[in-house]
């Protein structure tokens, strides 16, 4: 790829997490039976007409403003136009060319580099329903049927500018994208459940060439992954034509999972002119500086911040800091836990490996474990002070994430307690060093190693209680 | 006289007498239609049962001697595009032939609590589109003046139904002039009220920007009760406004003494017939020797409002109207072999001529490529319009015209010219494009006997002042004494 440039812009769909719908009270839960969450408002049935839900607007702001966005201080709504049964009245609302946010910005890090993805619109929008088709798709089926559930949905359309180089810039900007979007709170950002979509569009260029080449919309990525792949074979593809002296064409291209290639689908089912015009049953909507100002003072620390902080003030590896606010709950366990016990990495490495496992296994959230930062910080603790190994740590807080039981009674009933009495393993070292007169002679000949070994009966004499490096010292002292 | 000749205020002190029930007044105003709809064709549902049973509830509690609302008692009808529960709302197209809708538009909630009887839907052009109601999928509708006249458009059946006392009163919708034209053929009160000041929720939308609500009644008291009945705000419509709701028969008054009443020049030129433009001035005339204060004014973009409207109209209907694919409900071609023929077929078949010229005329205006030439250089007018008002009502109280450039004209006259058609909503639709309120009162006869009507328009949210006048007029011209000469009983009509 070293002779062309790649650009890609991506188009994010975001559910907003309200309780109703954008223009009805019906449920926005998913998984009801089809048609269960539906009324006259959101079928739209002769005569009926919409009503702003003023939290997705303010959800909508809070996404901008965590975004990095100016707010549209005038806001109206326009009507989509196109024909599609998942679509009751033949038009979604949306804002064309006002859009509630612009000139944002997202901080991506990847490869230890940090860079800025521009954005260039937030608008907000109705969603419309889901199409079940008895075949490949509506003209190829015999029948198709239609449910309105998530009809009528909120949501948000984040375009960002054509700022990504690479397709593992574009994975990164949705994980962070994501990632902003579930600090604030404001969408759960499900791509399995459909309520996080993405269209990528990609073009590419002869490196040095400030022209932008012709761009390809890919449409089907279901996941982060597939976004990557199918950039990755675009791109492959792209570059392919281009040296064959061959053209790109303008079009949309759906991504095939199976296969892992892009098929062209221009389809007669799409309009192309959605005849957009103001939506004449909703008043304007005007975003005042308080209110802007209310919802800023209620976004938490955002992802980036917490990064800079995590890398700087706490001095974890980047690797870890990515990981720890990947998730906003695991970051702040951490923090809390840190707070405890003023050791950044010991209760990195923590929480990323054991508690993570335990969390796995169980399928439990950080916030639902028993394991508070609490109890970590007094495992953490327990091990620095040599009341407990490592490894007896481990079943310290596992027994704790299963009963919730306090991490000192769990090593008094486990009689977990190691020995550091001296007068107590310098007997049992003279004993192993009597039954094992070939070790010793083997370390006396310089063999290194079997001091392990002798560690290691002493251990096990002790059923795994004796102080490890207690043991290896008064072993050294009597051998020499 | 019987009963279904009162007006709304004279039966609601009857019954406040205890001189009738509201059962007889229910039955007598069915009995009325039943003998005279078949001449009329004013009703595409009669809810003889609804209305009975409503009834029913009246006396009861008119026997416990609780408070009645105004209405209570009264009998109406709606235009069949205002949606009612588990009742045929048909918008008097084959596309609604079969619909029953599952929720009640606000305002016949407002007249469910108000205890008013629903007698039936009533015949429309369909979805509202027309001058004539010649253009109702189902059969037109008389003009009960001249029965082989029709009785103007869209709300033909509302205003029909009322002059012929086959409701006390009705409710229409106005986009363009459809209560106020057919109110001024048939000689009855038509008052198309503020936008934003009735709630629009459950009216099938034609033109959502100029859509309105309003009554159809037998006098302007009449017209007052029933405005104040169904005005307000609406929670369920963000563009209704919130704003009290006065009593408007408080209004009501003879004396016009020192009112300044507005003449546009624009409105008095060539193509209105020389009958009604005497009535309308001799109406003037009586206004000013009571003591008004006419003035000629200008409202400069008038030549405008029907090229702006006949683009906006049609643009937002052509949305509207998007709806109807055959997906969901209503009719659908049954023969097509995928969905996008079953669109084209469904919407060919279900939907009548003039519905699909200004589909066509809606869709073309939106265009990419047309949208800045057409929709929005016609909104850039619609806003000159509206200033035009706005400094003329700086200067008068309220403007007067004559609602239509000619009396009820015969039926088949204009269906094939739709570009004659419009021109009879000429002096109707800058109400709406301005969105000021205006009413249609009857102020003469012609001498063939045809009802003319006179139109007055208010500054937004001047509903009072625009009764007043209207008052005056009844008053002055004596107009609504005479009724049409119908049949008591089935036939055509006498005289």
């Amino acid at each position: 790829m070293s002779k062309y440039e790649t650009i890609i812009g991506l188009e994010v769909h975001a559910e907003l997490r309200t309780k109703s719908k954008l223009f009805c009270d019906c449920s926005t839960t998913f998984g009801a039976e089809p048609n269960t969450q539906v009324c006259p408002i959101c079928l739209g049935l002769p005569g009926v007409l919409p009503v702003l839900n003023k939290q997705a607007v303010e959800y909508a702001i809070e996404a901008a403003l965590a975004l990095n966005c100016e707010i549209q201080p005038y806001n109206k709504f326009d009507r989509k136009n196109y024909f599609y049964p998942d679509l009751p009245k033949a038009y979604q609302i949306s804002q064309y060319d006002l859009p509630l946010a612009r000139n944002g910005y997202v901080t991506i890090h990847v490869d230890g580099k940090t860079k800025k993805i521009g954005i260039t619109r937030i608008h907000l929008e109705e969603e419309a329903g889901k199409s079940v088709h008895s075949g490949d798709n509506i003209l190829g089926s015999e029948y198709s049927l239609e449910d309105y559930n998530r009809t009528g949905i909120p949501l948000i359309e984040i375009v960002s500018e054509p700022d990504m180089r690479s397709p593992a810039e574009a994975y990164a900007y949705l994980t962070t994208l994501k990632n902003i979007l579930q600090y604030t709170g404001v969408s759960d950002c499900k791509m399995e459940e459909g309520s996080l979509r993405c269209d990528a569009n990609i073009s590419i260029r002869p490196v040095g060439s400030d022209k932008f080449g012709t761009k390809v919309e890919l449409k089907n990525l279901n996941s982060f992954r597939a976004v990557q792949k199918a950039l990755e074979y675009e791109e492959k593809r792209q570059a392919k034509l281009l040296d064959r002296g061959e053209k790109v064409i303008q079009e949309t291209r759906h991504w095939d999972e199976s296969t892992g290639r892009t098929h062209s689908m221009r389809s007669k089912e799409e309009a192309n002119d959605y005849r957009y015009f103001p939506e004449p049953d909703l008043v304007p909507v005007v975003i005042s500086t308080e209110w802007i100002e209310k919802v800023r003072e209620r976004l938490p620390e955002l992802p980036e911040a917490k990064w800079q902080r995590f890398v700087h003030e706490y001095g974890l590896p980047e690797y870890d800091t990515e990981l720890i606010i990947s998730n906003r709950d695991m970051a702040e366990f951490f923090e809390a836990t840190v707070k405890l016990h003023n050791d950044p990495k010991t209760v990195s490495n923590w929480v990323m490996g054991e508690l993570t496992r335990l969390l796995k296994e169980s399928g439990q959230a950080i916030t639902e474990s028993k394991v508070t930062p609490e109890v970590l910080a007094r495992v953490i603790k327990l091990v620095d002070k040599g009341t407990i190994s490592n490894t007896a740590a481990k079943t310290v807080l596992e027994e704790s994430f299963k009963t919730g039981k306090d991490p000192d009674d769990i090593v008094k009933e486990k009689g977990l307690a190691q020995i550091s009495d001296t007068a107590e393993l310098e007997k049992v070292v003279a004993e192993v060093i009597a039954a094992n007169p070939q070790s010793v002679e083997d370390f006396r000949n310089g063999k290194d190693r079997a001091i392990g070994f002798l560690v290691g009966q002493v251990m096990k004499a002790t059923k795994g209680r004796a102080n490890p490096k207690l043991v290896n010292e008064l072993l050294r002292k009597k051998l020499q | 006289m019987s009963l279904y000749q009162y007006t709304a205020h004279e039966l609601r002190d009857m019954l406040r007498r205890k001189e009738v029930s509201a059962a007889e007044i229910t039955d007598s105003v069915l009995e009325r239609i039943d003998s005279l709809d078949s001449v009329i064709k004013a009703y595409v549902t009669v809810t003889a049962e609804v209305a009975k049973s409503m009834a029913k509830a009246v006396d009861a509690q008119l026997a416990q001697g609780s408070d009645l609302p105004e209405l209570a008692g009264i009998p109406m009808g709606l235009k069949d595009n205002l949606n009612t529960k588990g009742i045929r709302t048909t918008c008097s197209s084959k596309m609604l032939e079969n619909y029953i809708s599952p929720y009640d538009s606000t305002v016949y909630e407002k007249l469910i609590k108000s205890m008013s009887p629903l007698l039936g839907k009533l015949n429309m052009d369909e979805f509202a589109m027309g001058s004539s109601t010649e253009n109702s999928a189902f059969f037109n509708t008389a003009n009960p003046w001249d029965l082989e006249r029709v009785p103007g458009g869209s709300s033909g059946g509302s205003a029909a139904a009322v002059a012929a006392d086959e409701a006390i009163f009705t409710l229409g919708s106005d986009t363009g002039g459809s209560i106020r034209q057919p109110a001024a053929f048939c000689g009855v009160v038509g008052l198309k009220p503020t936008y934003g000041r009735v709630s629009r929720y459950g009216l099938v939308a034609f033109a959502s920007s100029l859509d309105q609500i309003g009554p159809i009644t037998k006098d302007v008291t009449d017209a007052a009760l029933v405005l104040t009945a169904i005005a307000g705000h609406d929670p369920m419509d963000s563009t209704s406004v919130n704003k009290e709701v006065p009593d408007y028969t408080k209004f009501l008054k003879e004396d016009v003494k020192g009112l300044k009443i507005g003449l546009p020049k624009e409105y008095f030129v060539e193509g209105i017939d020389p009958e009604v433009k005497t009535k309308v001035m001799e109406t003037v005339q009586k206004l000013e020797e009571a003591g008004a204060e006419v003035k000629e004014i200008s409202l400069p973009h008038t030549d405008a409002a029907l090229a702006t409207y006949y683009i906006i109209a049609p643009a937002e209907a052509s949305s509207n109207l998007a709806r109807y694919d055959g997906v969901r409900y209503g009719y659908r071609s049954e023969t097509a072999p995928d969905v996008l023929t079953m669109y084209k077929k469904t919407r060919s078949e279900g939907f009548g001529p003039e519905v699909k010229r200004r589909i066509m005329l809606g869709t073309y205006a939106l265009s990419s490529g047309y949208y800045d030439a057409y929709y929005l250089k016609a909104q850039k007018v619609r806003t000159l319009i509206v200033q035009d008002f706005q400094k003329a009502f700086e200067e008068v109280d309220v403007i007067v015209s004559s609602t239509t450039p000619t009396p009820a004209f015969k039926m088949g006259d204009k269906i094939d010219d739709p570009m004659s058609m419009y021109l009879s909503d000429m002096f109707t639709l800058p109400a709406n494009m301005a969105a000021i309120p205006a009413i249609s009162v009857p102020c003469g006869y012609t001498e063939a006997g045809l009802p003319v009507g006179f139109q007055i328009m208010g500054p937004a949210f001047g509903e009072g002042t625009i009764l007043h006048v209207a008052y005056a007029v009844e008053k002055l011209t004596g107009a609504r004494e005479r009724r049409p000469k119908l049949p008591e009983k089935g036939g055509a009509a006498c005289e």
